[in-house]
């Protein structure tokens, strides 16, 4: 944990400062082992004093409209900068980091870089780090997403070029990262065949935000008694659109067609600019 | 889902509001809060007089008004309004629905002195 601020564990508290939710950013105070990126909870209350009789003020605001603001000033620096961001979201162990870390490797020669988001350890981005790609972890704390606000730092923090390809692997959970806007061109869900069938109907937004859903892990659908044909349907039941492809990132099956999707969208990409 | 992210984010909306009206205290939140937008009001309720306290909302009353689920159905190209996230059609049965509304999670207005 660190000492001064009450928050996270030193080891990944690196750069020498790290963000809380609350914005404030704690600096000069710790170890410096690699560009991550710490966020732990901070507290904020300011009272304002005033007077006036009982009212109503209208609102009318969505409640994470903050994120969304940041969110569109995040899209619109991807814009400039023609890059793409495909946001990776599924539950924890369907295999995000092993599928980037094949996806860098079958990617050679497209500039690229990795927003790793975990609750606690750095252990993501040194994976991807080890295949020569740039990587930043983030670590939430006790959060169960990433938010616009993170995406923003940890941009700063890797500088992506113009022209290249953003990996933001979320936290692994099939729930909240469906809510919160990072900026991304793309949501793309990963769903392992171990997970079962049904998945898509247990926790339908996830798969309703997502433009591609990649099944993963199809070495093991003979050992796992799944359908895969079940696990599309059951995916486009929640998401008629959804894009779909079955692959392996362990042994590279269905690879061509995902290094594929991801370079035509690079393509659209530049060419919207 | 993330209820207390989402009552963080009420809370920085309300703090930003209490000081462009000089309000004092805020005594109301009023919430709208769509049948699709995975929000557990218990839970939100729950992490409501943490997040609050030390605000102009400390103490302040949460009411979540429903807002009704809408969807696209895929197969007869009508928009219908639907229970569950997986309720079928009711015109035509058919059982792939997008929803077009019931998503939202507002702040609709704060009663304040």
């Amino acid at each position: 944990m660190c000492t001064v601020c009450g928050c996270g564990d030193a080891a990944t508290l690196d750069r020498g400062f790290h963000f809380h939710a609350d914005g404030t950013i704690h600096a000069n105070h710790h170890h410096h082992h690699g560009p991550d990126l710490h966020f732990g909870l901070g507290a904020a209350g300011v009272s304002v004093p005033g007077m006036s009789q009982a009212r109503l003020i209208e609102v009318e605001t969505a409640i994470l409209s903050k994120n969304d603001q940041l969110a569109a000033v995040n899209r619109a620096r991807l814009a400039v900068l023609r890059t793409l961001a495909v946001n990776l979201v599924s539950s924890p162990g369907s295999g995000k980091t092993t599928l980037l870390c094949r996806t860098v490797g079958e990617l050679q020669g497209v500039p690229l870089a990795v927003i790793e988001g975990d609750q606690q350890t750095a252990n993501d981005a040194e994976r991807i780090r080890a295949t020569g790609a740039p990587a930043v972890q983030v670590n939430t704390g006790k959060g169960c997403h990433l938010d616009a606000e993170m995406v923003a730092r940890a941009m700063d923090a890797l500088a992506p070029r113009t022209g290249s390809l953003l990996f933001i692997e979320n936290v692994g959970n099939l729930v909240c990262p469906a809510g919160f806007d990072l900026g991304e061109d793309a949501k793309v869900a990963v769903l392992s065949v171990t997970e079962g069938e049904d998945k898509p109907l247990k926790y339908p937004d996830m798969f309703t935000a997502a433009r591609l859903a990649l099944l993963n892990k199809i070495d093991l659908a003979p050992y796992c008694d799944v359908d895969l044909d079940l696990y599309e349907a059951n995916l486009r039941r929640v998401n008629p659109g959804i894009e779909i492809i079955r692959l392996s990132a362990r042994t590279g099956e269905g690879f061509g067609a995902w290094t594929g999707w991801l370079r035509a969208q690079l393509l659209a990409k530049a060419l919207a600019a | 889902m993330h209820e207390m992210s989402l009552c963080e984010g009420i809370r920085s909306i309300v703090e930003e509001q209490a000081r462009a009206h000089a309000v004092a205290r805020v005594t109301r939140v009023r919430l709208e809060i769509g049948r699709f937008a995975g929000v557990e009001k218990q839970a939100l309720s729950f992490a409501w007089d943490i997040v609050m306290r030390g605000t102009p909302a400390e103490g302040a009353e949460l009411v979540m008004l429903d807002v009704p689920g809408q969807a696209l159905c895929f197969d007869c190209g009508r928009e219908v309004d639907i229970e569950e996230r997986l309720s079928p059609c009711p015109l035509c049965g058919g059982g792939k629905l997008v929803p077009t509304g019931g998503q939202e999670m507002r702040i609709k207005d704060l009663e304040v002195i």
